[in-house]
């Protein structure tokens, strides 16, 4: 469904990336796994078109597009929700921005409210409910972008051991329920192992993509699953011989 | 009341207590130091005749802060769509507050006249920069994730502006004008010290000739009411639009 091929960014004549391949297939969950600093805030402009690329080609169902814009929706560690708006009114700005439909969006917001359990609390501010609905309203936004590709930044990381299991489960909704094809950009091995069903490691500048990991453990996972493990050692192990190039 | 409420009471009444007794035991002149009773009773006794230049004095304050923010609003919002503009114009921004404004003071009644305009220009001028300066502040500090959301939203400029700098900037645009409310009323009474046929600070000059010094006083505390009510009225604004935690 998305295929990157041979992408590149360079400053000052430096390659943050170059000859960068991805292939993404529908409704799979894929993660780049990188060290800190290795272009990921670069990477994710660049696709997402805040940056323009410098070479190669990106190509949706079967059609070059210059960046993919307007056609993913973004999901953040951070619930990103307006304090001035209700839970309704931010779950509704992808729709207000783009001046669309607003009854049908209107409709489709209160199903998903529906589904995730926000029933009732459409017009709370967001500081009147808890992390998990804030969450949980951020994804009914993430959902009203009506896009079938969905890049998560760092979803995961930096959050404590209550909030990551509940968010992994939300995050896995996306996949499971509602069908999206989903890349995460991280440096973190855990959230990237409890959730994608393939992992590129990268080494850093310029990223590189050194290995493939495929994963076929069911979801949601634990943490402390022995394959997982072993498998966190394998990346580790990479993602340190990496930096050392 | 709060503590910190009772203490402010009585510290005032302790200074006011303090000056009504030095003034009477010492027996000073009224013409030199009027007792804060005497010029309270002038304030209020006074009232028909200080309430007509009270009137011009706040209809100039007034119509300077809607200049200010007629013109502040605009230039802060271009100067935050378009960096350019910024670089450019933050020079001369700077330059202009380097300039004492009150020295000007003399040659705005030379161009604009003894009437109101001179006096309106000169609190514009003094409200404009403090409102400019904290707003585009206010839009810049927006969290460039943020950002990026609405970016991937496709929203068009305009509506970003309204959904997310506009609002993420008020608590600072807000910081501004009590600033400028504040120093409003000062650029006012300046132009009518200069010269003027009317408000507050023509009144205080007139006093001040003839010797009428609990007038002098009335008029100042005139002044000191309007601007606190200023200011509480832009904390009312403030309370009623930010409704929400920051």
């Amino acid at each position: 469904m998305l295929q990157i091929i041979d992408l590149a960014k360079y400053y000052n004549g430096q390659p943050v990336f170059s000859g960068l391949d991805l292939n993404l297939p529908a409704g799979r969950f894929q993660v780049l796994l990188g060290p800190s600093g290795c272009g990921k805030t670069t990477l994710f402009n660049t696709l997402t078109g805040v940056i323009p690329t410098d070479e190669g080609t990106i190509i949706w169902q079967g059609q070059t597009v210059p960046h993919l814009g307007s056609l993913c929706a973004y999901m953040h560690q951070k619930d990103l929700l307006l304090p001035w708006f209700s839970l309704m009114d931010n779950a509704l700005l992808p729709a207000r921005t783009r001046g669309r439909d607003m009854a049908g969006a209107r409709v489709r917001a209160k199903n998903l409210f529906s589904r995730l359990g926000l029933d009732g609390y459409e017009t709370h501010r967001p500081n009147q409910v808890s992390g998990g609905m804030r969450q949980r309203c951020a994804l009914v936004r993430t959902l009203m972008f009506d896009r079938d590709l969905i890049l998560l930044d760092e979803p995961l990381s930096a959050l404590d051991a209550i909030t990551r299991q509940r968010l992994q489960h939300l995050l896995l909704l996306l996949q499971t329920e509602f069908a999206k094809t989903i890349l995460m950009i991280t440096h973190d091995v855990d959230e990237a192992l409890l959730l994608a069903d393939d992992i590129f490691v990268s080494s850093s500048l310029p990223m590189t993509l050194i290995r493939r990991i495929h994963l076929n453990q069911p979801k949601p996972r634990a943490f402390d699953d022995p394959d997982l493990l072993h498998i966190k050692a394998d990346i580790l192990a990479h993602l340190v011989k990496g930096e050392a190039v | 009341m709060t503590r910190s409420g009772l203490i402010a009471l009585g510290l005032i009444t302790f200074l006011l207590a303090g000056w009504e007794g030095a003034v009477r035991i010492w027996a000073v002149p009224v013409f030199i130091l009027p007792p804060p009773s005497l010029i309270l009773t002038t304030a209020v006794v006074q009232a028909p005749l200080i309430l007509p230049h009270a009137a011009v004095t706040g209809a100039e304050i007034v119509l300077g802060i809607v200049l200010a923010l007629a013109t502040a609003i605009p230039l802060a919002i271009a100067m935050f769509a378009r960096p350019v503009l910024e670089k450019a114009l933050s020079p001369f921004l700077v330059a202009s507050q380097a300039i004492p404004v009150f020295a000007l003071a003399p040659l705005l009644v030379i161009w604009l006249g003894y009437g109101m305009a001179s006096k309106v220009f000169m609190a514009w001028i003094i409200i404009f920069f403090p409102i400019t300066v904290s707003l585009v502040q206010g839009l810049k500090s927006c969290d460039p994730e943020y950002r990026t959301l609405f970016t991937l939203m496709g929203s068009p400029f305009i509506k970003t502006l309204a959904f997310l700098y506009w609002p993420w900037a008020l608590p600072r645009f807000f910081a501004g004008l009590r600033v400028g409310v504040s120093v409003a009323t000062i650029g006012a009474v300046i132009g009518e010290w200069v010269g003027a046929q009317q408000g507050l600070g023509f009144l205080m000059i007139q006093s001040n000739a003839r010797l009428q010094t609990p007038l002098v006083f009335a008029a100042i505390l005139w002044l000191a009411a309007m601007g606190l009510v200023l200011w509480t009225l832009v904390g009312i604004l403030e309370k009623k639009i930010i409704t929400w935690n920051t």
